[in-house]
């Protein structure tokens, strides 16, 4: 109680300002902080938090450590685990488990004091600042939007709802158990076709990455079989000369790669898909969907681009459509690759624009972050396409820096950085 | 009474403590001159180098680096004169200043051994 008197009856904002400032600038966790501090009226207010991906989860811990837990947080996701879809790929491969690959939410729940609401939002109220759960209302100063990428279905022609035997996998759980299952069920000399919709999607090199695990797979297992990728987009769309090294090297014969193949028709009980080009029948079939934001800020009117995705201040993340909302991670329009760095990374430019808003203090105007991704060839084999990227207030985005770039070859030991990657990104979003 | 006793102290305690981390805080920032701006281009290491620059392991720890060491080895990744695998891309897109500004926020954190994601085998909702 004290803590809120201090700091809300203070008409010096001045001494706020510098107080949150001071916190911010220090860098200090919030770990020693006690409970009864926390109970309290949080004096910078109360930030509802949809969606416990990488983006979601990471934007709650750095808001309540950057706040001092001076902002309370409460997070609402449907989910009991949080699965890494970086790796799941592995798992089609064989060198990874799904096991190894999920989480528990409680240690980050306990440790940063989050509030936790197990549930879905099915309507934001923008007028009365709540959002409608299945159990009520909840109301919020701040809204943060991170609800990952939902599946345009309506997009392929002959496949417009989910079909059980044609799983996507494009979020890692039981479909890519199934896949992996379908994989070992099909006999030596049948066919895995993938298809890649238009760009903007989720992990722009995942698909050739999977390419390669299947193949991987196969060519131990298998040999006699094949994998044909019909890509919607002109060429392939991330670390092109490093994918078609294995393409035409390791997996010669095992991978054909189609472009410009867009689904024309698709028959699900067959298997068969027709391009503009040739009709190609499938014994294991894996559609990866069109994609869109997710749902929620669909239907909070915040799709603005192409009622695809969400425009936002690269500043703030507030949504260029009502500024109280903030949209982060794989819903927003950036021209950006949607990869799990990438969304921690915007979701700690949030997180530090909201404790500055909520304290009456102007954001960092010019923000600076990184992005490395990785993927894997094989079972020890990765590379990288690694970049830095900052704001340019002239074309209101975030630019690439120069001296990006990506690997000159996968290697073992950019394996072991892959793995190194993922244990870290684990850690700083999940402890 | 007692209770009211105890609660006044129990309150002046907490104050205390409270007033005496804002004022560590301010202290902190003084001594350590970190920027805002810093701080989060500082978190955007974390995937490949841990919370706070505490590596869980196969990439450098960050954490409590000589400030003069982390200067040398990224200006060399910059300039080239240090060959690496994927540093050279995060390196050249920074500025001189931004190098030295995140050599001084690591060389301020605490080393410590981070704590591992808590695993569980998956429970098949999703």
């Amino acid at each position: 109680m004290r803590l809120n008197k201090h700091l809300t009856s203070a008409h010096d904002l001045s001494s706020r300002r510098q107080f949150v400032r001071s916190v911010i600038y220090g860098g200090l966790a919030f770990y020693g902080m006690p409970a009864f501090a926390r109970a309290s009226k949080p004096p910078l207010g109360h930030v509802v938090i949809v969606g416990a991906g990488f983006a979601g989860l990471t934007a709650a811990k750095y808001l309540r450590e950057w706040s001092m837990g001076n902002i309370k947080v409460s997070i609402v996701e449907p989910n009991p685990q949080f699965i890494s879809c970086p790796q799941s790929n592995l798992v089609l491969g064989g060198s990874r488990t799904l096991d190894e690959l999920s989480f528990s939410y409680d240690l980050a729940r306990k440790r940063h004091g989050l509030q936790w609401i197990k549930d879905t939002v099915t309507a934001v109220d923008i007028a009365n600042k709540q959002v409608t759960l299945s159990r009520g209302n909840l109301r919020y100063d701040r809204l943060v939007l991170a609800p990952g990428v939902d599946f345009d279905y309506s997009r392929i022609p002959g496949m417009s709802s989910p079909v059980d035997d044609v799983p996507h996998a494009w979020k890692a759980g039981r479909q890519t158990l199934q896949l992996h299952q379908q994989l070992e069920s099909m006999p030596d000399g049948g066919v895995f076709v993938m298809t890649i919709p238009a760009a903007p999607y989720r992990c722009p090199p995942g698909p050739y990455e999977r390419a390669c695990q299947v193949a991987h797979y196969l060519k131990k297992n298998k040999p006699r079989s094949k994998v044909i990728i019909l890509d919607a987009n002109a060429d392939i769309t991330s670390k092109k000369g490093l994918f078609l090294q294995s393409f035409q090297g390791a997996y010669q014969g095992i991978i054909e790669y189609h472009n410009n193949s867009s689904i024309l028709q698709l028959d699900t009980a067959s298997k068969t898909i027709k391009t503009d080009f040739e009709t190609v029948k499938a014994d294991v079939l894996n559609v990866i969907p069109p994609q869109l934001a997710g749902k929620v800020a669909q239907t909070a009117g915040l799709a603005n681009v192409d009622q695809r995705w969400c425009e936002v201040d690269f500043t703030t993340y507030a949504s260029n459509v009502n500024p109280d909302i903030h949209i982060i991670g794989d819903s927003i329009s950036a021209g950006l690759p949607k990869s799990a760095h990438m969304a921690t990374s915007q979701a700690k430019i949030c997180a530090a624009a909201i404790v500055d808003i909520q304290s009456g203090i102007p954001p960092n105007p010019l923000p600076v972050f990184a992005n490395t991704c990785y993927s894997f060839v094989d079972d020890k084999q990765a590379m990288h396409v690694a970049n830095v990227y900052r704001y340019d207030p002239a074309k209101k985005s975030m630019v690439s820096a120069e001296g990006g770039g990506v690997s000159t070859k996968a290697s073992v030991q950019e394996g072991d950085y892959a793995q190194a990657w993922a244990q870290n990104i684990w850690a700083d979003t999940l402890t | 009474m007692m209770k009211r006793l105890q609660l006044s102290i129990a309150l002046s305690c907490c104050w205390m403590w409270i007033a005496s981390f804002s004022l560590y805080a301010e202290e902190n920032n003084a001594q350590k001159n970190i920027s805002h701006a810093t701080t989060t281009l500082a978190a955007s290491c974390a995937a490949c180098h841990g919370p706070q620059g505490n590596s869980l392991g196969g990439t450098p720890t960050l954490a409590a680096l000589n400030k003069e060491y982390f200067i040398q080895r990224m200006q060399g990744f910059k300039n080239g004169a240090i060959s690496s695998t994927v540093m050279h891309h995060h390196a050249k897109g920074l500025k001189d200043e931004e190098i030295t500004a995140l050599a001084s926020y690591f060389a301020t954190q605490q080393r410590h051994t981070p704590t591992v994601a808590p695993h569980q085998p998956f429970e098949g909702a999703q």
